[in-house]
């Protein structure tokens, strides 16, 4: 039988689509606790490697005959080895190419919305890592928010669109994972913005993103306008797209909100949160589709694949904007918090300039679910 | 590092996994068992992946020191019978007794191997391998009182005869060992 590849994108639209899929997941019993391949159908076997190198015979009854099977490790080496013990056993299976580490970086752009004049929105999913980055374009220019370690896919996007990228944003300081923002300006002479508060520290110069800012894409176009919304830092900043789009960073997201505590102030935040959350944003027309910079759980996932709602529909639907009890809003977002996400403190570091890890040991630190959200 | 001490040292350097661990089993399988094998890596998930195979394997996943971009890993081969054998030594202490004698003038002699050893350690314990032991009597004193302690309190009740048979009275076997040890214990910087 013979040995497959199965691709990140593969995967992910297997997901989207809602298919099934068995997946073998060779890596220790830890890691695979810690984070793994979600899909609605998606059925698991956890049996590290290193149980298999003397044969895969206790095993084989325990997978499916009539479902599709991947194996998946850390970085591809060991499922290769025993997709191939299956296959000598004579299995049709497919091994993940780049194991988890390439299903970590892995970015779906997803088209989320048109703007005036033939200008667009696109959203970038990271799938294995629940992150969303954003590129907003509008008449041979483009804005990109959020954006990830993997810098080449959204300069190779704005290429293949034919568009220049004259303004770059980070919402606020990312805990979870490393921004590619400074990288993208740099090498693309646009204009990098970061909120202030939040950027106290960093090494490096920017232009502040001020609670009434306009940045306009395009000629005459797009504007982007900032809004303060403090709360998972002191700095997050949202922004609203020409009226019809609310980019909500880590402040709301669509079936939680944003953790206060990833810079160890949760119990200075919390009222800033709620401030944000009750007070700011309930000013704003229900009409607006926000577009946050993560998601949690594969059910945020629409039928496209993207992740977005209209904010009148979280006021109604979503469990931390409905909690009128203020002390139970500051306990659900102070107390009993889901683990932190790996190595924040040093991803923080980098974000604000202070340390320069090589890319391996940057790829090892973003390894894991991103954990910005309570729900 | 001074002081980890293996009996064989296995090259994994460069290798991606599933490599080292593969090398490893194959290697551990000419160790005796009970000895020490320093496995040097590159690849940075073979930390976790060496701590767990060696759990479920049965040996002994001691630590790992990085060193610049080597990860040394010391793993102890299973010994299957060293639970299991009788203990002939007449005088023993409890984990608790020996704990609560620390601060009085006592000597810990710990007999595990130095890896062991070097990892996890009563501090004030001194070190000499119950391999070693026969050539170094002289390094302790007969009128000292001393407590004798490894993993399970096999190897300590063998030193422990030894000791009786070379003249020291006052030596008692700790049981059941560091592997159950609740106090203090230091390890080696890294």
């Amino acid at each position: 039988m013979t040995v497959n590849t199965m691709s990140s994108h593969e995967v992910t639209r297997k997901i989207v689509q809602k298919e099934t899929l068995f997946i073998l997941d060779v890596r220790n019993e830890d890691a695979f606790a810690d984070w793994k391949i979600e899909g609605a159908n998606f059925d698991y076997l956890n049996i590290p490697y290193f149980e298999l190198l003397d044969g895969v015979e206790e095993i084989i009854e325990k997978l499916p005959a009539d479902k599709e099977i991947l194996v998946v490790c850390a970085k591809e080496g060991s499922s290769v080895m025993v997709a191939e013990m299956l296959s000598e056993e004579g299995w049709t299976v497919s091994y993940l190419q780049g194991g988890m580490k390439a299903w970590s970086e892995h970015l779906e752009p997803v088209k989320v919305g048109d703007l005036r004049d033939g200008g667009e929105v696109y959203q970038f999913v990271r799938i294995g890592k629940g992150c969303l980055s954003y590129m907003v374009i509008s008449n041979g220019e483009a804005a990109v928010i959020d954006a990830t370690r993997m810098t080449d896919i959204f300069t190779d996007f704005a290429a293949s669109k034919g568009v220049k990228i004259t303004n770059v944003f980070d919402t606020h300081l990312h805990a979870d994972h490393i921004s590619g923002g400074r990288k993208i300006a740099e090498q693309t002479g646009a204009m990098y913005w970061l909120p202030p508060k939040d950027a106290e520290e960093v090494t490096f110069t920017y232009a502040a993103l001020e609670d009434g800012t306009v940045v306009t894409i395009g000629n005459t176009a797009i504007d982007i306008h900032a809004l303060y919304s403090p709360g998972h830092t002191i700095g997050s900043t949202s922004f609203i797209v020409e009226e019809k789009f609310l980019l909500s960073g880590d402040i709301l997201f669509i079936d939680s909100i944003g953790r206060p505590d990833l810079a160890g102030k949760a119990e200075d935040w919390v009222g800033d949160l709620r401030e944000s959350l009750y007070s700011r944003y309930r000013e704003l027309s229900g009409e607006l589709v926000v577009l946050p910079a993560h998601f949690m759980i594969m059910d945020e996932l629409n039928e496209d694949g993207s992740v977005s709602e209209q904010l009148g529909t979280l006021f109604k639907k979503n469990h931390g904007l409905k909690m009128e009890d203020e002390e139970k809003f500051r306990k659900l977002v102070t107390e009993n918090l889901p683990p932190q996400p790996n190595a924040y403190q040093e991803i923080r570091k980098i974000n604000m300039g202070k340390i320069m890890p090589a890319e391996e040991e940057q790829r090892e630190m973003e390894i894991g679910p991103n954990r910005c959200a309570v729900r | 590092m001074e002081n980890v001490k293996a009996n064989v040292l296995l090259d994994a350097k460069g290798l991606a996994c599933p490599m080292p661990i593969v090398k490893t089993k194959k290697a551990i399988k000419d160790l005796e068992a009970g000895q020490v094998i320093e496995v040097q890596a590159t690849d940075k998930g073979s930390t976790a992946d060496m701590e767990a195979w060696a759990k479920s394997s049965g040996h002994l996943y001691l630590g790992t020191l990085a060193e610049g971009d080597i990860l040394k890993h010391f793993i102890r081969k299973a010994s299957s019978d060293e639970d299991t054998v009788e203990k002939k030594h007449p005088l023993t202490a409890t984990n608790e007794e020996l704990a609560s004698k620390l601060n009085e003038n006592i000597i810990v002699l710990d007999v595990r191997e130095s890896a062991e050893y070097a990892f996890n350690h009563i501090p004030s314990a001194i070190s000499i391998p119950l391999g070693e032991l026969e050539d170094r009597l002289s390094e302790l004193n007969k009128g000292d009182q001393i407590y004798v302690i490894c993993r399970t309190g096999s190897r300590s009740d063998l030193a422990a005869q030894k000791l009786a048979d070379n003249g020291f009275e006052d030596v008692m076997n700790v049981l059941p060992g560091m592997s159950n040890w609740s106090g203090e214990t230091a390890k080696l910087d890294n």
